[in-house]
């Protein structure tokens, strides 16, 4: 079953007939939108100062008589006027407002006087207040000057919800706000959306992926009343939640996988974007998820992922530029932190008082460096490293799967060492009853070598050469003082004397034996013992240690790239008894295609115990292999404390080299102080922003969701509750979200499902065109949202409709597809060189797994208003431009995934062109097409089919596009077909766009 | 079935959607697209009078049109090429006396050296020109056009490293996320060509150091300022527009025919959604169309006289050099593209200055003057200007050892070289001086802070740097900040 545009809706009596009237009601009542303005001017109503008055006084004024102090010296004026004390009280002559008096009140005579050098704002400014703007201080003063505090600073107040008139509609506390808006301003709310496209919406807004016809089709044959909550639970249950969730909250963070700036060497920091993915789908409350983030170091025995979690304060740029200054960087490194903290979580521009007091909100030039000495205490340097690792502090991340791993890595050496021990408790003891060592030194009597290369015997037993010859064989001979003979060691060690230090003569001290022969020579005669085993400590690729004893010169062991560090060998033989005055003899030979590769520094040893010999090398091998494992594990920078705080300074103009007064950790003097007992460092800090009695953090987090699921928030300048930000549109309803947050003990998910269980959430999307114009960003909700998508659902919706996404969650960041050369056109710096795609799996991934470089992002991604993650950004732009029809049209991922769509339609959409096409316009719309749009999807694929037949080449050409192979079972010219209407449907606006 | 209100037409288009939602320079190219049946490629690069500037600019009558500036990333030294210091050869190998230091801060390339030994310049200087400028005989081509430049040997700034000095020159600030100075222009004042964008980037390698500074894509991104006006980087390889070419199997007639059913199907969606924004989105993909066409346009050089191709040296053929950057930069100041950004890399001579300087010259000098003349005899010299240098300068001292023939050099803030030239500006000027050292300027009166020099940029085009604003995070942001003074002694 599947529906089209407009039938089928959850909600009965939302048909036809009520969009009609929706339209026409709309369109009638255009004029009494406008009232929304009248109300603010007509002359009988109430002036509220935060919503009418505060907006033009800090737009005029605030700048120089405001809270920045500094400012209010420079023009040589006590006056302020963002404070309430500032405001009423008097000035030598002057007050500045005197409640119910406006022709006394100096502010008013100094907006209104002729006098054009009396006359504020000053014509230099170039802002001239309007009349309207004028008259609405003048009423606001005569009717007794009510004054507040601006309403973000304020701590959120329980409203109760509105009765309205319409109380059939609201599903929830959130439209009764809405609606009573609405019947307000007589503006009529849309009807519900058409059950596929509120389906699409759903899935896009929750999971970030569309549903496929099989999802919508079920969920619209499920009959029960509660089938829209059960999708709604159902996409919040999934693991795509997370990663659509991260997606959101990657922005603020900057995550990146590069360092940024000139080198932009390459980090790993994906163990944080996965602790980001998994709490969201563990639920964890904001504001545990908060402090987490800021702090989790700093809680009492911190988990591993407590400590990962402190990641997000480690996203920022680090500088390694050669002859940086490492203070200077350091201060850029925590003032990027307390920019971050600002904007992510309190709708602060925080960063504005830097260099000077702030010139609009309460925040000094001294509270911002209280919040730097918050962050000024980690153990890190100002000039970064260029390696993966990055920076300290960092730790190793190992994921679940590797921590298992590695404890069976240590499971194995326990037992291996366990072995070992049980080995040496059988061993014979020597005289002390001490267990004997396994390896007995060899003292060499003779050293011969068969090319001329010297070879002298050092007064412990080992070998020294010199003068090497291309090739050779050493001899040595040595007495034998043990009964048996089970092993031989060979140990290459490294000498001043040898190049690169190393033990050999070959390139940076490397050396390569080619064979190692023992031979015992008794009185009888001389008998070549045979190896039943070689190994080393470490063996270069293609050149293992069993190379040596396979009976080829050409072949053997060596040891690049770690030839400067010692090595062994160890063979095991058939254990031989060894008769009174026996010899051993060593032969090494040194003959590969490595010329000169001489071991220029060996010592030997022999064995008498083969299960000894066994145990220590099995020892050895394990703690090898758990080392190397170890070695491989994912590292994540992160946070730590330093015992002793670095001071903290007032920074003159926000220069590190001009210090003011020293600071201690603090919060803004405007704001509530750290809760109780808090302490005062970052764990504090994190209390202190996740506190209920916190004015700011739950209206931003609440405002934040409702923008990402309406296209503007309830304040549309989400990244600015201050003094200068915009209104509220709705400030009950924000208010009410905000402490309906908290009730919730910050559940995230239950919030966002209030939100869109709601009915303002569920309406149509339709547009009527009075609403259009009056209302363009549809602020007051008297319809669904529309927006385009953003960049990585475009590309993460091509895949998924494609069939092609890997649906894989976390890992390393990985390599899509991207222009040749887009990295090394313009640097030759750091690591990040030479892209090539990944292949197989990996091509595929969501797009939050794409490798970014800071310094050239993905330009896929770029185009679509990503930001390129240097610094936190809150709030994305949402622009339409040229470039981005070119990318949908020619970029490969989505000519390919048009055509792995056109072989989908071919091979599950039925036999008929139409059931093809309808097939495919589901996959990526949702909806059914309607007959008009089907037919000119029908006339197009004709055409094209005609071409493709006349010209196969083209056929080919196109449907040979991307990694993925077209089915050899299609037909080439009907693939090339389908795949341009593929590519059609991607294009369309209704594609790109939530509807 | 459908939607019950048709809402077909154009008038539903509000003005704050059309300019919100198109491109700079294309509200016009959004209105032709709107409801037309899309015409069949236009004419590619013939220069339209479309704006889609801001209302009220310029600001007063501009002096100049559009403005390419030839930037030379790593940062040339001033020594060797415009600042003349007969009185160093004396100096030569003595410290620099801390007298002359002044406690400037050094890098930490040079902040470990016992002794910092000044290094005069191997190659020599004439003069030339009506003024009788004095020009390094590595600049041989310039030499012939300085009557027509304004040498400003007294510019300075703040940053001593390359990543945070090329991001204050490039956006105004030393921290990134300010929009670029082409940005601001493209906000501004929009695009003459509706085929083309309003800022374009081109970037060559220079053969001096090839292993030179890297560039960020900030340097050309729009910051703060809607995506749709940050500079679009022309590539020397592949696609020159990232994604510009139709995949293989798909050719023009068959791309229009996809376009159209795109349309089509996005009309209807419109009559049904009655969603303004989708008109836009119909007029990107016909601009995007005709961009296809105009772009393999401007870099088809068959229209191009050999004489003209030869003026600009023997580079000019080889797509991606200086050279073929400055002939085509001019190409796209011709179609009406507001504002060209050259980047040539190469210039940062920490060791090897006058072998690698040499290579430097030789790579920008003859294409820098060829682009003069080649704008003269077009027309188009008066109402063009042109910028050339790059973020910092470099010190006095040697970097590493001096010999008689080696030397390096560190970076130094406090006074560098550039050229403008171009309307409006004083042509033959020599501006400022700096102390025998190239260390201090010494000519309070004449001397030019990155601020100064991009108001200036601004005044020419006819903006006055403190009123092209943009509110972001509720604060009013300017390219100069609160700073910045138009340099007028280099104006007519």
């Amino acid at each position: 079953m599947a529906v089209g545009r407009t039938s089928l809706r959850w909600s009965s009596g939302a048909g036809n007939g009520h969009r009609a009237l929706h339209a026409a009601l709309s369109v009638a009542i255009l004029a009494l939108v406008m009232i929304r303005v009248d109300t603010l001017t007509a002359a009988d109503a109430a002036v509220d100062f935060n919503r009418a008055v505060r907006p033009i006084l800090s737009e005029y004024c605030f700048a120089c008589h405001g809270p920045d102090e500094e400012q209010r010296r420079k023009v040589k004026s006590k006056l302020r006027l963002d404070t309430k004390e500032g405001l009423f009280t008097r000035l030598g002559d002057i007050v500045p407002v005197i409640a119910g008096d406006a022709p006394h009140s100096e502010v008013l005579r100094r907006l209104t006087t002729s006098d054009d050098d009396d006359r504020m704002p000053p014509a230099k400014t170039g802002k001239r207040p309007t009349a309207e703007q004028i008259a609405l201080i003048r009423r606001w003063i005569d009717q007794g000057a009510h004054w507040e505090q601006h309403w973000a600073f304020v701590a959120p107040r329980r409203p109760v919800p509105p009765v309205v008139a319409e109380a059939g509609w609201p599903r929830n506390d959130i439209d009764r706000f809405v609606l009573a808006r609405l019947e307000r301003e007589g503006v009529h709310h849309a009807p519900e959306a058409p059950s596929a496209t509120l389906i699409r919406r759903l899935s896009l807004d929750i999971i970030g992926l569309p549903p496929s016809p099989a999802e919508v089709d079920a969920v619209l044959a499920d009959p029960s009343p509660q089938a829209y909550e059960h999708l709604v639970d159902r996409l919040l249950a999934s693991p795509h939640y997370g990663e659509r969730m991260a997606m959101a909250w990657m922005d603020g963070a900057r995550y990146a996988d590069s360092n940024g700036y000139q080198a932009d060497h390459e980090r790993s920091m994906w163990r944080w974007r996965d602790w980001l993915i998994d709490a969201f789908n563990h639920n964890q409350p904001f504001d545990r998820f908060t402090i987490e983030q800021l702090a989790g170091d700093l809680l009492p025995h911190a988990t591993p992922e407590q400590r990962i979690a402190t990641g997000f304060c480690r996203n920022h740029r680090i500088n390694t530029e050669g002859g940086i200054i490492a203070e200077e960087w350091h201060v850029e490194t925590v003032i990027d932190r307390v920019d971050t903290t600002g904007q992510v979580w309190l709708g602060l521009t925080l960063g504005c008082a830097r260099c000077h007091d702030h010139k609009y909100d309460p925040i000094s030039q001294k509270d911002f460096y209280r919040l730097f000495a918050f962050y000024n205490n980690v153990p890190e340097p100002g000039v970064g490293r260029e390696e993966l690792a990055g920076t300290p502090p960092f730790m190793k991340a190992p994921t679940a799967a590797q921590a298992t791993r590695l404890g069976e890595f240590d499971a194995a050496v326990a037992q291996a060492r366990a072995h070992l021990l049980e080995c040496q408790s059988h061993a014979p003891a020597d005289a002390a009853s001490k267990p004997r060592s396994t390896w007995t030194p060899l003292l060499p009597q003779t050293a011969s070598t068969a090319s001329g290369t010297t070879l002298s015997i050092q007064a412990d037993g080992a070998l020294l050469a010199s003068t090497p010859a291309e090739k050779e064989v050493y001899t040595i001979r040595a007495p034998i003082t043990l009964t048996h003979l089970a092993g031989v060691r060979l140990e290459a060690l490294p000498h001043d004397s040898l190049p690169g230090k190393g033990a050999g003569f070959g390139k940076n001290g490397n050396f390569a034996l080619s064979e190692i022969t023992v031979s015992l020579i008794t009185p009888s005669g001389t008998e070549v013992l045979t190896a039943t085993s070689a190994s080393a400590d470490y063996a270069e690729d293609g050149w293992p240690a069993a190379n040596a004893v396979d009976g080829k010169d050409a072949t053997a062991w060596s040891v690049l790239p770690q030839a400067g560090k010692r090595h062994e060998l160890v063979l095991l033989i058939s254990t031989v008894a060894v008769p009174a005055g026996a010899e051993v003899e060593v032969r090494l030979s040194f003959a590969s295609p490595r010329a000169k590769h001489l071991l220029g520094h060996l010592r030997l040893a022999i064995a008498e115990d083969a299960p000894l010999v066994a145990a220590e090398r099995d020892l050895a091998q394990a703690e090898r292999a758990r080392d190397g494992f170890e070695q491989s594990l994912p590292t994540v920078m992160v946070m730590e404390e330093m015992p002793k705080p670095r001071p903290a300074y007032v920074l003159m103009r926000g220069l590190y080299d001009h210090h003011g007064d020293e600071v201690s950790p603090g919060t803004p003097s405007a704001f509530p102080p750290l809760p109780a007992g808090a302490p005062a460092n970052r764990l504090g800090l994190a209390l202190w922003i996740t506190d209920p009695a916190n004015p700011l953090t739950a209206r931003v987090a609440v405002n934040r969701m409702w923008e990402r699921l309406f296209g503007v928030g309830l304040v549309k300048s989400s990244d600015n509750l201050g003094s200068q930000g915009e209104l509220p549109s709705h400030p009950e309803l924000l208010d009410w979200l905000a402490t309906e947050f908290i009730r919730l003990n910050w559940d995230m998910k239950a919030m966002l499902k209030t939100m869109v269980m709601s009915a303002t959430y569920r309406q149509d999307s339709a547009t009527p065109a009075a609403l259009a114009a009056s209302d363009p960003d549809n602020r007051l909700l008297a319809h669904g949202p529309r927006f385009r998508l953003q960049a990585e659902t475009i590309r993460d919706q091509a895949l998924a409709v494609a069939g092609l996404l890997t649906e894989a969650i976390g890992g390393p960041s990985v390599r899509p597809y991207q222009p040749p050369g887009i990295w090394d056109e313009l640097s030759n710096y750091g690591n990040l060189h030479n892209y090539k795609h990944d292949v197989g799996a990996n091509l595929y991934r969501r797009s939050l797994y794409t490798i970014w470089k800071r310094t050239t992002p993905p330009p896929d991604m770029v185009l679509f208003d990503m930001p390129s993650r240097e610094y936190c950004l809150v709030r994305r732009s949402r622009t339409d431009t040229p470039l981005q029809a070119l990318t949908l049209l020619n970029d490969v991922t989505f000519v390919e995934a048009a055509r792995v769509l056109a072989g989908l339609m071919m091979r599950d959409g039925g036999s008929s062109v139409e059931s093809r096409l309808t097939y495919g316009f589901r996959r990526a719309i949702a909806r059914l097409p309607s007959a008009e749009e089907l037919g000119i999807l029908r006339e197009g694929f004709t055409r094209r089919l005609a071409r493709f037949r006349a010209e196969p080449e083209s056929a080919t050409h196109l449907i040979a596009q991307g990694d993925t192979p077209a089915d050899a079972g299609q037909d080439a010219a009907e693939l090339a077909a389908y795949a341009t209407v593929a590519s059609t449907i991607l294009n369309l606006d209704e594609a790109i766009t939530k509807e | 079935m459908h939607r019950s209100q048709p809402l077909s037409g154009s008038g539903q288009l509000s003005r704050r959607r059309l300019i919100g939602g198109a491109m700079a320079g294309l509200g016009a190219a959004a209105l032709t697209g709107l409801g037309l049946v899309p015409a069949a490629g236009g004419e590619p690069g013939a220069a339209h009078a479309g704006n889609g500037g801001l209302p009220g600019l310029p600001h007063f009558p501009p002096k100049v049109k559009r403005v390419i500036y030839l930037h030379q990333s790593g940062a040339p030294s001033q020594f060797e090429t415009f600042d003349y210091k007969p009185e160093l050869v004396k100096q030569r190998g003595k410290d620099l006396p801390e007298s002359v230091r002044n406690g400037q801060r050094l890098t930490g390339m040079t902040s470990g050296q016992k002794s910092f030994p000044m290094a005069p310049s191997i190659f020599s200087f004439s003069q030339h020109g009506g003024n009788g400028a004095w020009i390094s005989e590595l600049l041989p081509h310039m030499a012939t056009v300085v009557d027509d430049i304004a040498i400003v040997r007294t510019m300075y700034t703040e940053a001593i490293n390359h990543d945070p000095a090329i991001t204050f020159c490039q956006t105004g600030s030393q921290i990134a996320g300010r929009p670029s100075l082409g940005s601001w222009v493209a906000y501004a004042l929009g695009s003459e060509n509706r085929d083309l964008p309003a800022f374009v980037v081109l970037t060559s390698n220079g053969s001096g150091r090839k292993d030179d500074q890297p560039l960020y894509d900030r340097l050309w991104a729009s910051g703060f300022l809607p995506s749709r006006f940050q500079g679009v980087k022309f590539r020397n390889a592949g696609d020159p527009v990232l994604y510009l070419n139709d995949p293989p199997g798909i050719d023009r007639s068959m791309r229009r025919d996809m376009l159209d059913d795109i349309g089509r199907l996005d009309r209807l969606a419109q009559r049904d959604s009655g969603d303004p924004e989708i008109a836009t989105r119909i007029a990107q993909y016909e601009l995007a169309f005709r961009m296809q066409a105009a772009v393999p346009d401007l870099a088809n050089l068959s229209s191009e006289p050999a004489e003209v191709i030869d003026s600009y040296g023997p580079d000019a053929r080889r797509p991606g050099t200086y050279a073929a950057n400055c002939l085509l930069g001019r190409r796209l100041l011709e179609r009406g593209v507001r504002f060209v950004q050259l980047y040539h890399r190469g210039w940062d001579h920490h060791a090897n200055l006058p072998h690698d300087i040499k290579g430097q010259c030789l790579d920008t000098d003859q294409p820098s003057a060829a682009l003069i003349r080649d704008l003269k005899r077009r027309g188009m010299f008066d109402d063009t200007l042109i910028i050339w240098g790059g973020e910092f300068g470099r010190t006095v001292y040697s970097q590493g050892e001096l010999t008689a023939t080696n030397y390096g050099r560190d970076h130094h803030p406090r006074c560098f070289s550039i050229w403008l030239a171009g309307g409006g500006i004083k042509a033959g000027t020599v501006f400022g001086a700096t102390d025998d050292f190239s260390y201090n300027i010494i000519t309070p009166d004449a001397k030019a802070h990155i601020h100064d020099l991009n108001a200036t940029i601004l005044h020419l085009l006819g903006i006055e740097h403190t009123r092209l604003t943009y509110r972001f995070q509720g604060r009013d942001f300017r390219l100069t900040d609160v700073h910045g003074e138009v340099v007028t002694g280099i104006l007519v």
